[in-house]
């Protein structure tokens, strides 16, 4: 009788905690995640978009003005300024850094897979954009910088980099590049991974040449994990704020004002929170716009392997 | 930015570096692509051995010397400007900022709000991925999904809303403030988590209930030991990212009580003498800055190489 207590105990605790319903334990486990998603996320999404309708300088309570910040907004050159310098940011750096990543990732497939290699390349992800930046600020320094020294040696005259309006927005792209190459060579270096060797065997067998196997092998069966990866840079990208600040700080006049760094501007400077908001909004709505445009064109169902 | 993880090679990667390399021809196209990859390298490295350059010379010889690939008038002077072993005179006379930059305290500060954000944020997601894995329990694919979905909310986005409600919280200018945010949770690391534990075995995991062991005694003693590989991976990328993190830190740090690296360093340039910037002060501020992240990733190069790839996020 004493020998069948305990399993029957057993059984039935087991019975209580393993028999479909979890409930109690489970929201105990979600809970603290929980509290952070509504608190730090969903209640700050949803105060955004109502802090967007209303003026507000973060000492007296926001009052509601309607459409009043949208309606600035569209009126407001510098922020259609502001657009029009990311978008032209975000075009330079994505393009330049997605064909560089490519053909990095491709190299480092068919070249050697050698650890150390990946390692190197992907060393400047691991410093911050702020180093990133402060180291570039002095290389490309207009009087002193080896970038110009360089440019000097090969009989080319001295660049502003990041001084003219010209030269700004090419050169913060290309700084970013970068720090981000690496990463998103990786990125695309895993996807490489998922094809298949025998597809190369199959091409060399037909005499295919390396550039033909990339034009026609590589790049239809990667195109669902670039898209995704196009899909992530982008939206990163559209976010570029530290570089901005800590080199140029939106200067020459407006020329690398781009559209996080007046709001940043417009928020902490002038302190207009709603009208920053507005902003911020304009650039949600632009973001998920984007994301659905890139999902529509790139639809993952092309996957030529499956 | 978001980060994508492969669980699958942190845990053995031995076919990483023994699977057969193409075949081996010295053409000229080998050549040329192998010159790229230098290439390729040697971009990646210079900044880094730039600012070393840079660091260890004299500030006012810099003007002079500025296209020596050595360091010119090599001094360490950089690096006690930066770790306040120079008098403000001396730091005057050598080119730099003549006030004390408590580099120490920017350290101490940064380690705290990257441990807390990391030890917190993998913590608390990996319970909700457990809970969201192997507990059963009503709405779970739905709470799940609304989790999801707050992968596409674009951090910036919360940004100026989350520092209304530090403000309010009385939170600003402290540590705490700037780790709260995402001390919680990433909708990123309860999905990569969750895939994980979705994974493992679910015999051993019955085995320990039938034995009486409870749910909960089964995550820690059995879900987490199971589970370190992946869990360190995560951790690691945490930990990098926040030490990273510029913009919220700049908006919720005004003092020397709150600050960290990034903005440190943001502040000690806009400090530096606007007769010419103390270019070897801020290049060993900046080599100090990126080092811990540097040495870590020396530690775990392996790991967070292999860890780089897709988990099937589509």
């Amino acid at each position: 009788m004493a020998s069948t207590t305990p399993p029957t105990a057993a059984t039935a605790r087991r019975t209580r905690g393993g028999a479909r319903d979890d409930t109690r334990l489970a929201l105990l486990f979600i809970l603290p995640a929980l509290i952070g998603f509504l608190v730090f996320m969903v209640w700050p999404t949803l105060r955004g978009i109502y802090l967007s309708f209303t003026k507000f300088n973060l000492l007296t309570p926001p009052q509601f003005n309607g459409l009043d910040n949208y309606i600035r907004m569209v009126q407001d050159p510098v922020f259609w300024n502001a657009m029009k310098v990311t978008l032209y940011y975000v075009i330079l750096n994505i393009g330049i850094q997605t064909v560089l990543a490519l053909v990095i990732a491709v190299m480092m497939q068919r070249l050697t897979q050698k650890t150390w290699l990946r390692g190197i390349v992907l060393t400047p992800y691991l410093v911050s954009n702020v180093v990133a930046a402060m180291v570039f600020l002095w290389i490309l320094d207009y009087q002193l910088g080896i970038g110009n020294k360089l440019l000097g040696a090969i009989g080319i005259d001295q660049v502003a980099f990041l001084s003219s309006d010209t030269w700004v927005i090419p050169t913060i792209a290309l700084i970013n590049v970068w720090r981000h190459l690496g990463y998103t060579a990786l990125l695309i270096f895993a996807g490489l991974q998922t094809i298949p060797n025998t597809v190369y065997e199959a091409g060399k067998i037909d005499g295919a040449s390396e550039i033909r196997m990339f034009r026609h092998l590589t790049v239809p069966l990667l195109r669902p994990i670039l898209s995704l990866v196009l899909i992530i840079t982008v939206i990163g990208s559209f976010q570029v704020f530290d570089t901005v600040a800590v080199t140029t700080r939106g200067g020459p006049v407006d020329s690398s004002r781009v559209l996080q760094f007046y709001i940043y501007d417009v928020a902490f400077g002038r302190f207009q929170f709603g009208y920053a908001s507005a902003m911020s909004v304009a650039l949600l709505i632009v973001l998920m716009a984007i994301t659905f445009i890139q999902y529509r064109l790139t639809r993952a169902d092309s996957s030529d392997l499956a | 930015m978001s980060i994508i993880l492969d669980s699958t090679p942190a845990i053995a990667t031995p076919a990483d570096d023994v699977s057969p390399e193409p075949q081996r021809r010295f053409g000229i196209g080998r050549g040329l692509a192998w010159a790229f990859m230098i290439l390729v390298i040697l971009v990646s490295l210079f900044p880094f051995y730039w600012m070393l350059r840079t660091a260890l010379s004299s500030n006012n010889a810099l003007y002079a010397g500025g296209d020596s690939l050595l360091p010119v008038q090599p001094s360490a002077g950089g690096f006690e400007r930066v770790f306040g072993l120079q008098t403000g005179q001396a730091a005057i006379d050598a080119g730099g900022a003549g006030q004390e930059i408590h580099f120490w305290r920017y350290l101490f500060n940064s380690v705290v709000v990257s441990t807390l954000i990391t030890a917190g944020q993998v913590f608390f997601s990996a319970m909700a991925a457990y809970s969201f894995a192997r507990l059963q329990w009503k709405h779970r694919e739905r709470v799940f999904g609304f989790f999801l979905a707050g992968l596409m909310i674009p951090s910036i986005f919360t940004l100026l809303p989350n520092f209304v409600l530090i403000k309010q919280l009385g939170l600003v200018d402290t540590l705490l403030g700037i780790a709260l945010p995402t001390m919680f949770m990433t909708p990123f690391a309860v999905f990569f988590l969750r895939q994980f534990f979705l994974g493992i075995s679910r015999e051993v995991e019955e085995a320990a209930l039938i034995d009486g062991a409870s749910k909960t005694r089964v995550f820690f003693t059995l879900i987490l030991p199971m589970s370190v590989a992946p869990i360190t991976t995560l951790a690691i990328l945490t930990y990098i990212a926040s030490w990273n993190e510029y913009f919220w830190a700049l908006l919720v740090s005004y003092t020397d009580k709150s600050r960290v690296l990034t903005v440190a360093l943001g502040v000690f340039k806009s400090q530096t003498p606007q007769t010419g910037p103390d270019w070897s002060g801020l290049m060993a501020a900046t080599l100090v800055a990126a080092l811990p992240m540097l040495l870590l990733f020396m530690i775990f190069a392996k790991r967070i190489v292999n860890s780089i790839g897709f988990s099937g996020i589509k």
